[in-house]
């Protein structure tokens, strides 16, 4: 009796006679963890989804509308599981849709609108079968007002990773500056360094120094700064030329400051030549050609490329080797360390770069955040064993923990 | 002084040659019909003789390089001057103030103050050309550096500590058997890690495993080293089909 009252119940409902139903249990909310620019749309994934089944929205400034049309959706797209960062990891997460809505289309369908924070948005849903068919609405109209969050909690692993690892530095860098003989491994390319600045000064060539193409502001550049002040401070001390050739005027205007306090510290400050330290191209070829015309013609006997490196590093190191130069490279850049490796003496791979300068300068700050990292990395390694031996046994748990969201 | 004469008549020589054969060359292109006459064809001539300049140093460094080299650097500049015009001060210094003003004074501050802070960096670095107080360009690097530290330590934690790790943390072993793939990525990413690090010295197990974490990161750099040149051939083929297809049209 009941399975025939059931066939009935499914005989009379869209299946056959093609009708389809709103959604069940929607709401809009404000998105978690953002700066207000964006706002949800939930509802629950109905029993009778398939390809042909599209979702319409509709989205007003006021209650009484006018209700703008924005692009239909499919519905086998727009899950709570394609936003972790704001539903987390639940098993339900994938019987909820959820459309993410930062911007939206305005009148004529053309121009569109962000999101804007504190402003109240009504949105209104409906569904259809197929691309053509009638939009069913839902009766509701869903209110939403987008506010700022003052704290990502999905970024919380961020957070407490970056608060792990500045304690552990600053506290290397304290236990550094009571000993400052802490232990650090040989890096081979960094050995050499005095043995090409020494060769510098018995040939009578100047040094060229190249910080690849990355801005001021980014990490291998900053890296690649500091190994050329210890680079510099050396020079002024073996008395020999130094050649800076930038990419970029702030780059250049830096490195100046940089030689400069390293020849005074040196004591050589009357050494310092404000014009070996030129802007060469802004641009990635004509640099590197102004660069390889620097080597035939001058000759530098030691050539130190330290930075994010492009395209230009072969032609570069290529040029230097044939101009008979020692070459001592150092670069995080994936792509271009095996140029190096095949063209240079000695090449720094990836965090070396970042263990160079100090281990050249065995100043505690930098001494201690090399120490310090190592124990992060130390970390890493125990928690990649730990997830991966937890997700093997089938808990995923562990691992989740340390998704980025 | 004799000398450096010597090689300067040596070099305008090399030159004229150089453009002589191009005029050579080119006349009998245009003469031919083979190159149109006109912008279009000019570019192509243009082009072919700053590429066969460009790869004359593969012979060694001649003038016509130089000449290359000094006007691909000239260009360059100036392009780099038009950019910054166009993108940066135009848009961001000057046409900004179209935006600032409204009946919200804080916005109307807020907004100022977007473009008055960092016009007001970007101008004291050209305090650098009064050594007195040159000093003063210190503040706008030291903002640049501050602020790319600041902004770079979430993001590197993100992208190369949090989006490594989520897929190194792969099940070794399913329903289907052992997981290769996987089982390759855990080994090759933890004896990597070994090799990076500075406090041990690299000797015994240690030295062993950090030994394998080189082979992989060696296996890695080889693949790459393989696309990358592979990239590179196409490039001089896309310089050899330019130069024997549109400028002397040798090959279809």
């Amino acid at each position: 009796m009941k399975a025939i009252f059931l066939c009935v119940l499914w005989l009379t409902t869209f299946q056959v006679w093609g009708e389809v139903f709103p959604p069940d249990d929607v709401s809009a909310i404000d998105k978690p963890n953002d700066n207000g620019s964006a706002i949800i749309l939930l509802w629950k994934k109905m029993d009778y989804e398939t390809a042909k089944i599209f979702y319409v929205t509709y989205i007003a400034t006021s209650p009484s509308g006018p209700f703008l049309v924005q692009p239909i959706q499919s519905s086998i797209i727009n899950f709570k599981t394609d936003l972790p960062q704001s539903f987390g990891f639940a098993e339900d997460n994938k019987n909820w849709h959820a459309l993410e809505i930062t911007d939206y289309l305005l009148a004529g369908g053309e121009k569109k609108d962000m999101i804007e924070q504190n402003k109240t948005y009504y949105l209104r849903i409906g569904v259809k079968e197929g691309k053509d068919g009638n939009v069913v609405m839902h009766p509701k109209t869903f209110g939403v007002t987008p506010h700022g969050n003052y704290f990502a909690f999905n970024k919380l692993n961020n957070f407490l990773l970056f608060i792990f690892l500045t304690v552990v530095i600053i506290v290397f860098i304290n236990l550094a500056k009571k000993n400052p003989n802490l232990f650090v491994r040989r890096i081979a390319g960094l050995e050499a360094m005095d043995d090409a600045l020494g060769r510098a000064t018995e040939m009578g060539r100047p040094v060229l120094f190249v910080h690849g193409l990355k801005y001021m502001h980014e990490v291998p550049t900053i890296a690649a700064v500091n190994i050329l002040g210890r680079i510099a401070k050396k020079v002024a001390e073996f008395d020999t030329g130094l050649k800076v050739a930038n990419w970029d005027p702030v780059i250049q205007q830096v490195s100046r400051e940089t030689v400069k306090e390293s020849y005074i510290e040196a004591g050589r400050p009357d050494a310092y030549k404000e014009e070996n330290i030129y802007f060469a191209s802004s641009e990635q070829f004509s640099y590197a050609a102004a660069v390889e015309g620097l080597m035939v013609r001058e000759k530098p006997a030691a050539n130190f490329y330290f930075g994010y490196f492009y395209a230009e590093s072969l032609l570069l190191s290529e040029t230097g080797n044939a101009a008979g130069s020692i070459q001592i490279a150092g670069t995080d850049a994936f792509t271009q360390i095996p140029f190096f490796i095949t063209t240079c003496d000695y090449t720094l791979i990836g965090e070396e770069l970042y263990a160079a300068s100090a281990y050249l300068s065995r100043e505690p700050k930098l001494l201690g955040s090399l120490k310090g990292q190592d124990l992060g990395k130390l970390m890493i390694i125990i928690v990649l064993v730990l997830g991966t031996i937890f997700t093997t046994f089938g808990w995923e748990g562990f691992s989740k923990i340390f998704w980025p969201m | 002084m004799e000398a450096n004469q010597s090689n300067l008549k040596k070099d305008s020589i090399v030159i004229v040659l150089f453009f002589l054969a191009l005029i050579v060359v080119n006349g009998i292109l245009v003469g031919t019909g083979k190159l149109k006459f006109g912008t279009e064809g000019f570019g192509i001539m243009v082009a072919a003789a700053l590429t066969i300049a460009l790869y004359s140093f593969l012979y060694q460094d001649n003038p016509i390089f130089k000449m290359a080299e000094h006007f691909y650097v000239g260009v360059a500049t100036a392009y780099l001057f038009i950019v910054t015009w166009y993108s940066v001060i135009l848009p961001d210094v000057i046409l900004a103030w179209k935006d600032v003003g409204g009946t919200d004074v804080w916005v109307t501050i807020s907004k100022s103050l977007a473009i008055i802070v960092p016009t007001i960096l970007g101008l004291l670095v050209y305090t650098r050309l009064v050594p007195r107080i040159s000093w003063v360009s210190r503040i706008t690097f030291a903002a640049m550096i501050g602020f790319g530290a600041g902004f770079a330590i979430p993001n590197y934690i993100t992208s190369h500590i949090l989006k490594q790790a989520k897929p190194s943390m792969l099940s070794l072993w399913t329903a289907a058997g052992p997981q290769w793939g996987a089982i390759v990525i855990f080994v090759g990413v933890i004896t990597t890690l070994v090799y990076f690090f500075f406090s041990v010295e690299h000797k015994g197990s240690i030295g062993f495993i950090a030994k394998v974490g080189v082979w992989f990161l060696m296996i890695s750099f080889g693949a790459s080293f393989g696309y990358t040149v592979m990239a590179r051939v196409s490039l001089l083929i896309g310089r050899v089909s330019f130069l024997f297809g549109e400028w002397i049209p040798l090959i279809n």
